[in-house]
Parts: C-alpha cells; sequence; structure tokens
C-alpha cells in the first residue's frame, strides 16, 4: 500500500494499487458477511434472522447466503464478520456439541452452545473477527438469546441485533421491541428490522431469511425481493 | 477368600481361574474398616451423615473430615483410606470446574459420577497401580433435576440411589434406612433419622469415640451443598440421642 502514486486520479470503483499494476479490491479483500442480524426470544421458542448478503469489498460474491447456521437441531447461530471465521467457529462449535450430545445423552443447553461459542470467540479474540447471535431453545430455559460480539463478551439477551446493518437499528429495536410478543409480532419484528437495515446499509441486502425455534424444531422462511416489508416507504 | 488367592491376588492387573480380581475385593475389605457414611434422598434434597471414628483423644476436633464439596451443587461423603479419597474428591472437583469453565453451567450429576467410576476403574487395570480402597456417596440437587444420589465403590461401578450406606455397619445402617418413607419426607427431617441412624448403627464397645459429620444440599440450602448448621445439627443429635435413650430404656423393660 506504501506505494508511490502516480496521479492523483481515483477510479470511481474502489481499488487497491500495488506499484504500478492496479486490481479491483474484491480480488485482495475477505469475504465478510456485511451484514443485518437479529434475534428476539418469545415465550416458548426464538425468532432469527438475517439478510443475504456475502460481500468481498464491493462486490457481491453471494447474494443468496444463509447466514443462519444450525449448531445442533434446537440451537442456530447468526454470523456476522469475516464468513471464513465464523464458518470455521460455528463448525467447531458443531461438532463440540455432537460430541457433548453423544456423551450425556440429551441436547445441549442453549447456555451450554454459547458458552463454547464465547470459549472459542474469546481465547482467538486476536486472530478472530466474528459477531455471532446464539439463539435456540431447550426444555430447562425455553427460548434464549445470547450475544457474543466481537472480544469474545457473553450476554443474555431478550432482543439482539447484530452486523454492519444494525447500526440503523437500535432506535427501531429500542422503540419497537415489547417485552411478551406472540411469534407472530416477532416474526414481523425481526422482518421490519431486516427490511429496514437493508435499505440503508449498503453492505446488507438480498432476500430475508427468518427461522423460528421452538420445542418442536426449527420453521424457516424466506422473504424475497418482492416480499420485502416496504412500511416505511408509506405516506 | 484371603487363603485362597494363591498368588492371584498380588497385582490388579490379573485375573484369579475362577474370574476374580482380588485386590479390587481387598479394596472393599479397606472400605469396610472405615466408619460408616450414609446418604439419603428426600423429596427437596439429599443429606449425608458420617460417622468419622476418632482413634485419638489427642487430634482436634473436626480434623480429617470425611464430607466434602465438590462444587456449589454437589457434595461427597466418603467411607475407606482417607488419602486415597482426597484423590478422588480432586478428581471430582477438577472434572466439575472443567466443565464449569467449557459449558457455563454446573455439572450434572450423571456425568460426573461417569467421569469419577472411570477414573476409580482405570485403577483396577494396571499392575502398577493398587485400586482405590474407597467407597463414595455423591448427591448433588438442581432445581430442574431435583435431588440425586450415586454411589461409586472401588471397583468403579457406579449406581443411583434413594438411599444407601458404606463403610463398618453399612448392613445394619441399610436395615435402618429401609425403615424410612424418605420419598415423601423433607431434608429437615430427614437430617435427624440420618443422625439417629450414624448413632444407631455405631459400636460403642468396638469403637470407643466418634464425631457426628451431617451435611445437606437442596432446596433449604438454595441448592448448595453445606455442612448443616449449627442449630439444626445439635437438634438432631439431640433427637439422635434421646430416641437411643428410648429405645434402650425399652429393652430395659423387656428383660
Amino acid at each position: 500500500m506504501a506505494s508511490i502514486m502516480t496521479s492523483n486520479y481515483q477510479p470511481a470503483v474502489s481499488a487497491v494499487s500495488t506499484g504500478t499494476l492496479s486490481q479491483p479490491d474484491w480480488l485482495t479483500s475477505e469475504l465478510s458477511t456485511g451484514t443485518t442480524i437479529a434475534a428476539v426470544e418469545f415465550d416458548g421458542g426464538v425468532i432469527i434472522g438475517a439478510d443475504s448478503r456475502t460481500t468481498s469489498g464491493a462486490y457481491i460474491a453471494n447474494r443468496v447466503t444463509d447466514k443462519l447456521t444450525k449448531v445442533t437441531d434446537y440451537i442456530y447461530c447468526c454470523r456476522s464478520g469475516s464468513a471464513a471465521d465464523t464458518q470455521a467457529v460455528a463448525d467447531i462449535v458443531n461438532y463440540h456439541l455432537n460430541f457433548y450430545k453423544m456423551e450425556m445423552g440429551e441436547e445441549p443447553l442453549v447456555k451450554t452452545a454459547a458458552s463454547v461459542f464465547r470459549t472459542l470467540c474469546y481465547n482467538n479474540r486476536d486472530s478472530l473477527s466474528a459477531g455471532i447471535l446464539v439463539a435456540g431453545w431447550d426444555k430447562r430455559n425455553g427460548g434464549q438469546v445470547y450475544t457474543i460480539p466481537l472480544g469474545g463478551m457473553w450476554t443474555r439477551m431478550p432482543v439482539a441485533i447484530g452486523g454492519s446493518g444494525s447500526t440503523y437499528l437500535y432506535g427501531y429495536a429500542d422503540a419497537n421491541y415489547k417485552p411478551g410478543m406472540t411469534k407472530d409480532e416477532c416474526l414481523k419484528f425481526i422482518a421490519n428490522a431486516i427490511s429496514l437495515a437493508i435499505n440503508r446499509d449498503g453492505s446488507s441486502g438480498g432476500v430475508i431469511r427468518l427461522a423460528c425455534i421452538t420445542k418442536d424444531g426449527v420453521e424457516r422462511h424466506v422473504l424475497t425481493g418482492d416480499q420485502l416489508p416496504k412500511f416505511y416507504e408509506d405516506s | 477368600m484371603s487363603s485362597i488367592g494363591t498368588g492371584y491376588d498380588l497385582s490388579a492387573s490379573q485375573f484369579s481361574p475362577d474370574g476374580r480380581v482380588f485386590q479390587v475385593e481387598y479394596a472393599l475389605k479397606a472400605v469396610e474398616n472405615s466408619g460408616t457414611a450414609i446418604g439419603i434422598r428426600g423429596k427437596d434434597g439429599i443429606v449425608f451423615g458420617v460417622e468419622k471414628l476418632v482413634t485419638s483423644k489427642l487430634y482436634e476436633t473436626g480434623a480429617n473430615k470425611r464430607i466434602f464439596n465438590i462444587d456449589r451443587h454437589m457434595g461427597m461423603a466418603v467411607a475407606g483410606l482417607l488419602a486415597d479419597a482426597r484423590q478422588i474428591v480432586e478428581t471430582a472437583r477438577e472434572e466439575a470446574s472443567s466443565y464449569r469453565s467449557n459449558y457455563g453451567s454446573p455439572i450434572p450429576l450423571k456425568h460426573l459420577t461417569d467421569k469419577v467410576s472411570m477414573y476409580v476403574h482405570a485403577h483396577t487395570l494396571y499392575s502398577s497401580v493398587r485400586p482405590f480402597g474407597v467407597s463414595c456417596l455423591i448427591g448433588s440437587y438442581d432445581a430442574t433435576d431435583g435431588p440425586e444420589m450415586y454411589v461409586i465403590d472401588p471397583s468403579g461401578v457406579s449406581f443411583g440411589y434413594y438411599g444407601c450406606a458404606i463403610g463398618k455397619a453399612k448392613q445394619a445402617a441399610k436395615t435402618e434406612i429401609e425403615k424410612i418413607k424418605m420419598k415423601d419426607m423433607l431434608c429437615v427431617d430427614l437430617v435427624k433419622e440420618v443422625a439417629k441412624i450414624i448413632y444407631i448403627v455405631h459400636d460403642e464397645v468396638k469403637d470407643k469415640n466418634f464425631e457426628l459429620e451431617l451435611s445437606w444440599v437442596g432446596e433449604m440450602t438454595d441448592g448448595k451443598h453445606q455442612l448443616v448448621p449449627k442449630n439444626v445439627f445439635t437438634d438432631a443429635e439431640k433427637y439422635a440421642k434421646e430416641s437411643l435413650e428410648e429405645s434402650d430404656d425399652s429393652d430395659d423393660e423387656d428383660l
């Protein structure tokens, strides 16, 4: 990067210059899920949601990514940050929890899953770029959402948002989240949130993926481009 | 038994021709030389009682305790060689603490029992080690799973119990435990019965002095394993002594 620029001309497409040769940034930048993810607890389960854009610089590497990743039958994680890092972490947690399930003969608690995520994210905090929401259902504590942001902190939250798009959502979430919302209200709440973020955040986009996790397992939904909530365009 | 060991009893790694491992059976004998320990699982928790034999008046009171905390929610009462027992306690504590740091919640008793059993069992497989001369009662309480209790013996097998006794007078103690309807009793009442049983099975002729140890874990302790509070202890001991005297009196009447 510390190269001598031969002219002041800045191309419209962002680029990295190496010596005299110029190349587009998507060749060298890391694939990242510059993302919007959200999760909310309700009585009996959780709703999780995410956009579907994976970017490499300005390039959309995948427009239908699935950022809602399964770790057990009743526990999912929403991934944000480096795609490679979060996939690797999710795979490792999946391995640990499968082992746990075999050894203990029962489904792991959501808390347990979140704790394993935390340990990995905290111990490798200097080399990872991963912001993860862990959400799921267990028979002891019902639906739960845990958030593990960049440094590897670990907290339970009734509602959590993450990814670059979440910066546009704090006001919306604070104003519209009400404790005791039903499953359908929560689905609507999350879908609206993701849609709002897609509208403002350049690195969020594509479709909205939603999932509902309860004692009966997982129910997944997709809202394609033509189905995105557009309530904010009214009036 | 011991007379027919004939060379097959020197190592834990060798079977006798009739399929026994004598070293393990000797370890069981070591447990039977120790003061009795009992554990009862009630409706709202577990109560442990130990008859700690005091072999010298020069010991401080409360020395060499035989009830241990394994984790916040879990306790262990042991019978047998105390030094061996401490080794098992350490293993159990390490296991409980590593589970906590890995999974962020207290270790389920069944899981801990499996791990500790495997450790005990491993010492029955090699010629370079001696089996543990220890049986232990492990109990825990959890708001969802309720009270649970397991016993591990020197061979490394474990079973879940509603009530069990280990050590010198285990047979007599088990007979007494069977008389109790522990399944619908609360720990506040069970602790008295436990004290009473320890006093009943204590052999005044052979073992002069003993200290009673009582601990519990359950709803009444907010899920924490701890020695019973002073007032509960005194009440239980008083109840035990009184009911012993009563039965002595009625024995006299029969004569």
